[in-house]
């Protein structure tokens, strides 16, 4: 029989049996850990001169449990550093890690380069939720986070429930159509709450153009979700790579296509959503590092998803620190600045990698 | 191996396949001929289990369709499509590698016997040396052979294969069917395949099946099937039929016909 005669042909010196797994290779992740650790250290810095680079090490690993080193800096310092720029680092290294990996996600399960985490309307549910609660309920228990996030997630249901309910087979299609529809109904919804208090547009675009600013609550408050988006995304890196066949060529492998499909909607949605809810509508984060990643280290979704993870993490800090030292001590809003210096630089990678990909 | 009674489908209200059965030994290669529209790709998406709503029943070597689950159905049944979306940045072998998915767990990863089952399957294909190369980079003749190569790194008894000569010139046609040939007389694998070219389907298959308009209108031996008036009256065409290399007939077009 044919299990046989293949194994037969392959125990002997097949040069095609050594092949290299899908799987990120562990040299790209080390890499890449090394820009994010990079980057962070630079966050941290941040513009301060007083501080060298080795004093933020040494006080980091004196944070560390089990772990005493004095790099000889001075109560306030330390102070900056543990109060100010730790807790801002983190949360841009979480807020950009989860928009790379969920938008990583959405092109994976709409086989569509151009999807992007606020595909399914994620952003406008959250700008009208906020703008809600800013202009209608203000003071309110309904703060931005809870209202954002609680909008990304409502937003998105609701292009699923129509994309779902109105298409012929599931197909992905309609989903993205009504995703559209449900961008442009809510984003007209929020434009016209908008107008009813426009003493408070300040705020409300201060929001869309993103804050990683909020602090230890907000990392506090958005890690569980992350930690569980980034879970259940990462181990369906082998099922996205199979849906890139098809649904109709999935099934036939015996892959339930919808199922999986609603998974990682799920799970992508969830990490746009607590993203959203700490730092606003940062754009570009979630299209473009993929697309790098993509470039740089090959298409498999077992690479990219962890790969977008760390780049899109380390992105977003550089991008925050720039956003607050360009025209310090005023702050640029960082949606600006990802969008910016993102733009020239994916152009950049794409010439670099002419002719390596599609 | 495969027995079908009564398959019925419907698809936005139009009945595209109506009360077909089949019935294969194991072995046998039957092809599916009729005119475009006939239902020739529905019929094999049906027995394959991916069209959603269809009446009558299938039984795979033995068991019902109905109660077998996805990953079990296709360790019996592989399948190339018509147009099978390559994703163009996938390396021959991680695409011939998906083959093995139904015997990989939900959230599991290939074991070395998977990725040497692959590398066995390429290095039988004469694709061996294209292991590393980006599917997207193919020819024409080697995208179907690395289709065929996923779909038999599934080592599934039954082989279903939708116009697998689609596109390809003479020589290219020649060859996918000879090695589906070999596979099926070496490995003894079950094959259904739709054909539109009604010589190639006489030279390669034990049994012809003629659809049109959905129904099964005449089945057998290719000189039983391939005849004038049978070919004539369903395909609308103007033929010659002669009978060719070991009693299976040639079907050529005559101009002027319709």
């Amino acid at each position: 029989m044919l299990a046989d005669q293949v194994t037969g042909t392959a125990t002997g010196q097949d040069p095609v049996a050594v092949a290299k797994p899908a799987r990120a290779r562990p040299l790209w992740l080390a890499g890449a850990l090394v820009v994010l650790a990079a980057a962070m250290i630079a966050g941290m810095l941040g513009g301060a001169a007083e501080i060298s680079p080795w004093q933020v090490v040494v006080q980091v690993a004196d944070w560390l449990p089990f772990v005493s080193a004095d790099a000889g800096l001075a109560p306030v310092e330390q102070g900056l550093l543990y109060e100010l720029r730790l807790p801002r680092v983190l949360l841009a290294a979480v807020v950009g890690g989860l928009l790379a990996m969920a938008g990583a996600g959405y092109q994976g399960v709409f086989r569509n380069p151009l999807a992007d985490p606020y595909l399914l309307g994620a952003a406008a549910g959250a700008g009208l939720m906020t703008t809600v609660a800013v202009v209608l309920l203000p003071g309110s228990a309904l703060t931005i986070p809870v209202a954002a996030f609680a909008g990304a997630v409502g937003g998105v249901l609701l292009a699923y429930v129509l994309g779902s309910t109105t298409g012929r087979s599931g197909g992905t299609a309609t989903l993205v159509l009504a995703g559209v529809a449900v961008t442009s109904f809510l984003s007209a919804v929020q434009t016209f709450v908008q107008q009813l208090g426009v003493e408070e547009l300040r705020r409300i675009y201060a929001w869309i153009l993103g804050d990683v600013g909020g602090g230890w609550e907000q990392v506090r408050m958005v890690l569980p979700y992350a930690a569980l988006a980034v879970m259940v995304l990462i181990v369906h890196g082998r099922m996205l790579d199979v849906l890139a066949v098809g649904d109709e060529e999935a099934e036939a492998l015996g892959v339930r296509a919808a199922r999986v499909r609603l998974v990682v909607l799920l799970a992508a949605s969830l990490a746009t959503a607590s993203a959203v809810a700490v730092s606003g509508l940062i754009g570009f984060v979630g299209i473009v590092v993929p697309h790098v990643v993509r470039r740089l280290a090959g298409a498999s979704y077992r690479s990219v998803l962890p790969l977008s993870l760390i780049g899109g993490a380390a992105f977003l800090v550089l991008a925050d620190l720039i956003a607050r030292t360009v025209i310090a001590p005023a702050e640029l809003p960082i949606g600006v600045v990802t969008m910016f210096v993102g733009a020239p630089f994916f152009v950049a990678v794409l010439r670099m990698t002419r002719g390596t990909a599609t | 191996m495969i027995h079908a009674v009564d398959l019925s489908v419907r698809l936005g209200g139009r009945e595209v396949l109506h009360r077909v059965g089949l019935d294969m030994p194991r072995g046998e290669w039957l092809a599916i001929i009729g005119p475009n529209g006939a239902g020739k790709s529905t019929l094999l998406k049906t027995v394959l289990g991916v069209v959603g709503h269809h009446r009558g029943e299938v039984v795979i070597d033995g068991r019902p369709g109905r109660e077998l689950k996805p990953r079990e159905r296709a360790r019996l049944l592989a399948y190339a499509p018509q147009t099978p979306a390559l994703p163009p940045d996938m390396t021959v072998f991680d695409y011939a590698l998906l083959g093995r998915t139904p015997y990989i767990s939900y959230l599991g990863r290939e074991s070395r016997r998977d990725r040497e089952i692959t590398g066995g399957v390429l290095a039988r294909l004469g694709l061996g040396g294209f292991a590393a190369r980006k599917v997207g980079e193919l020819s024409g003749g080697e995208r179907q052979r690395v289709v065929l190569a996923r779909a038999l790194a599934q080592q599934a008894p039954v082989l279903l294969l939708d116009e697998p000569t689609t596109a390809l010139d003479l020589g290219h046609q020649q060859q996918v069917l000879e090695l589906v040939d070999r596979l099926r007389t070496d490995d003894g694998l079950t094959v259904i395949t739709t054909l539109h070219d009604l010589t190639l389907a006489g030279q390669y298959a034990d049994t012809l099946l003629l659809l049109s308009g959905g129904r099964a209108v005449a089945r057998g031996a290719p000189p039983e099937v391939l005849t004038g008036d049978l070919v004539g009256k369903h395909f609308d065409a103007h033929v010659m039929i002669e009978p060719g290399p070991g009693g299976r007939p040639v079907v050529h077009l005559v101009r002027g016909g319709t």
